[in-house]
């Protein structure tokens, strides 16, 4: 049939199922990526970052697997072992030498009470990476829980909620760390006597109060960075459009609030693992942390000071290590930073 | 704007109390009190210092006595150092912290800024990576570390500077630099970015269009607006320095204030602990609120509602 090639007519060969071959053409040639794969795809692309997770990885191998089958531990102290250099033995264990026995080396020699020193800064690292974990942990759940709260129920509940972050905000913070540690710690040990308190004998009050601290102070940061998300998120288009969709607000939560907030939060919280760290050995170090003969990277640090004429091995590596940390886990976090800001992307 | 200045300066009064009661609440629910640990004194000795400095009478009238007497501006006497007043020791040993404070504070602004621009202008160069490098690392030393690593560089080994005391200028350069080490590299990489920042606007294109000299466009456009974020961590700096003093000073064994409230701490001498935690967060509290109203009037864009 011929037709006027202006004709507005319908051709009936257009509206036939498609043959396999139109199908195959039509397949999207690269699989679509995920928010996860994408992010991830940008993290492990990030040379930095991937260096200083591997230290991390390595350094947390160290602390924590390491001095459990390690053949010295931190509190044995060696009688005629005290305050020797790196890789020498005492007379008693060079004659165990002679006699044919293998002798495991002080990598780091020995401090003034003849406990090896590596096993020391071994577990002084894992005490400074278990303050900066659940330090992270518990300022992630109050944090986040208060700012969505705030921002989800809004008016009046809101301004209150927010003027005392405000107001906490403005504290003066490591003024009231030093008092507020200083002053649960006696409280802590009456309590941890009482049968159904054993667990904070075996954390240590110290730790304990260190813990505390940081729940009070240190979430007022998390709440405002989670409920500007949050309002932010609310009223974004896409949510609208879920909505009218008829997504309910479960899906809205799981779908779109929080995979939305996700990259923040990892953020955020991976940046305040090293800035507890931080506050950790600072109290350590002015004798208000974690008590004998428990150590921390702080407290040998700050006894090594007054022999460091003498053995300033002692000063340089928990002073060396505790910044490599540190500097290892900002790296890291500004490479998720890097990765999860949908901005950065090439 | 009047506004603002009151319902923030309602704010820094609010908190300044608020850390004042729960400091004063805080230290007396630690058990025991200034006169346990000194084992010679009598019971009857004990009984007349608690009357003299009215800590026999219940918590809370010892609470409002002291506020009524902070408003007068009676700091009280130390429980520790026999025969002096609070405000006293403060006021001897402020300047000395406020020195090495002030100093650190001058240098980091000093340093921080030029070498951020330089770090920015030269950007991708090997300078700027140079800087960046040193300035990432400089952020993740705590400031104890390098207390005592320069110490032990400087001072024992190399023996160039004095470890010990404020005798002569030659004593400051250690402290300052310890202090001012953190803020230093804060401040070159918060300039580093708000420079690379203010370069790429589009005012700094119009001005080179309209043959402004590379100079001037820097220098006013660039610079002024790039400044902005430094102005607002200065506040931020100045407690850092304040606190931060607690280790230089115990490093050095400079005597000033940051070493008598850690050692007030310990000793529990109430008074002493009650006067230099409100002083100094008097002091910090008061400094963010000049920093905010100072940063509401340089940039003309914030909204002050």
């Amino acid at each position: 049939m011929k037709r006027f090639p202006l004709s507005f007519q319908l051709k009936a060969e257009d509206f036939l199922p498609a043959s396999d071959a139109e199908k195959q053409e039509l397949v999207v040639m690269r699989e679509s990526v995920g928010f996860w794969k994408d992010s991830l795809r940008r993290l492990v692309r990030n040379k930095v970052a991937m260096v200083s997770l591997v230290v991390i990885v390595i350094i947390m191998f160290f602390s924590f697997i390491v001095p459990s089958f390690y053949p010295y531990s931190y509190e044995q102290q060696q009688k005629g072992a005290e305050n020797m250099r790196p890789m020498t033995y005492s007379q008693e264990e060079q004659a165990r030498i002679d006699a044919g026995e293998k002798v495991f080396p002080h990598f780091l020699g020995t401090d003034k009470l003849g406990r090896d020193y590596a096993v020391r800064i071994m577990v002084g690292s894992r005490i400074s990476l278990t303050v900066g974990l659940i330090a992270a942990a518990i300022i992630l759940f109050i944090g986040a829980l208060y700012g969505s709260i705030a921002a989800f129920f809004g008016g009046w509940v809101d301004i209150i909620m927010m003027r005392i972050v405000d107001i906490i905000y403005t504290i003066p913070d490591v003024l009231l760390i030093v008092l507020i540690s200083f002053a649960i710690r006696r409280p802590l040990e009456q309590l941890s006597e009482q049968p159904a308190f054993h667990w904070i004998h075996t954390v240590g009050p110290n730790l304990v109060s260190i813990f505390i601290v940081f729940a009070l102070l240190y979430w007022v940061g998390m709440a405002r960075i989670v409920r500007s998300q949050v309002l932010v998120l609310r009223e974004s288009e896409y949510v609208t459009a879920a909505r009218a969709l008829g997504a309910g607000n479960g899906r809205i939560v799981r779908k779109h609030l929080l995979t939305n907030c996700i990259g923040t939060l990892i953020v955020t919280t991976t940046l305040q693992i090293p800035s507890s760290i931080f506050t950790e050995s600072y109290l350590s170090f002015l004798g208000l942390g974690v008590a004998a003969p428990l150590p921390s990277l702080g407290s040998l640090a700050s006894s090594a000071i007054n022999g460091m004429n003498t053995y300033p091995y002692l000063l340089v590596a928990p002073a060396v290590l505790i910044s490599l940390i540190i500097l290892s886990f900002n790296l890291f976090g500004d490479g998720l930073r890097d990765a999860f800001d949908p901005k950065m992307k090439k | 704007m009047t506004k603002y200045i009151i319902k923030r300066l309602v704010m820094a009064v609010l908190t300044v109390f608020i850390v004042a009661t729960l400091t004063f609440f805080l230290m007396n629910a630690v058990p025991g009190g200034p006169y346990e640990a000194e084992k010679s004194i009598s019971p009857q000795a004990k009984a007349a210092l608690e009357a003299k400095f009215g800590l026999d009478q219940p918590l809370f009238t010892q609470y409002l006595t002291y506020m009524k007497n902070i408003l007068h501006g009676d700091f009280g006497p130390s429980l520790k150092q026999r025969g002096r007043e609070v405000i006293d020791i403060i006021l001897t040993k402020f300047p000395v912290s406020a020195k090495v404070g002030g100093l650190s504070v001058l240098v980091s602004l000093i340093v921080g800024i030029p070498v951020g621009c330089i770090a920015a202008l030269n950007r991708g160069k090997a300078s700027d990576s140079t800087i960046i490098v040193i300035a990432t690392i400089g952020i993740a030393v705590p400031s104890f570390v390098v207390c005592s690593l320069s110490m032990y560089l400087f001072g024992v080994k190399l023996g160039w500077l004095p470890t010990v005391g404020l005798m002569s200028w030659k004593n400051y350069i250690m402290p300052v630099f310890a202090l001012s080490f953190y803020p230093t590299a804060y401040i070159v990489r918060l300039m580093r970015s708000s420079m690379l920042d203010a370069l790429g606007q589009d005012y700094m294109r119009t001005a080179r269009a309209k043959g402004v000299s590379e100079a001037v466009s820097l220098f006013k456009h660039a610079l002024r607006n790039a400044i902005l974020p430094v102005v607002t961590y200065v506040g931020p700096m100045m407690a850092y320095t304040l606190t931060g003093s607690f280790i230089v000073e115990k490093v050095f064994t400079i005597p000033g204030l940051g070493g008598e409230f850690v050692s007030s701490i310990t000793n529990r001498d109430y008074m002493m602990i009650m006067g230099t935690t409100i002083f100094l967060a008097t002091l910090m509290v008061f400094i963010n609120f000049v920093v905010d109203i100072v940063y509401k009037i340089i940039d003309p864009r914030i909204n002050l509602k």
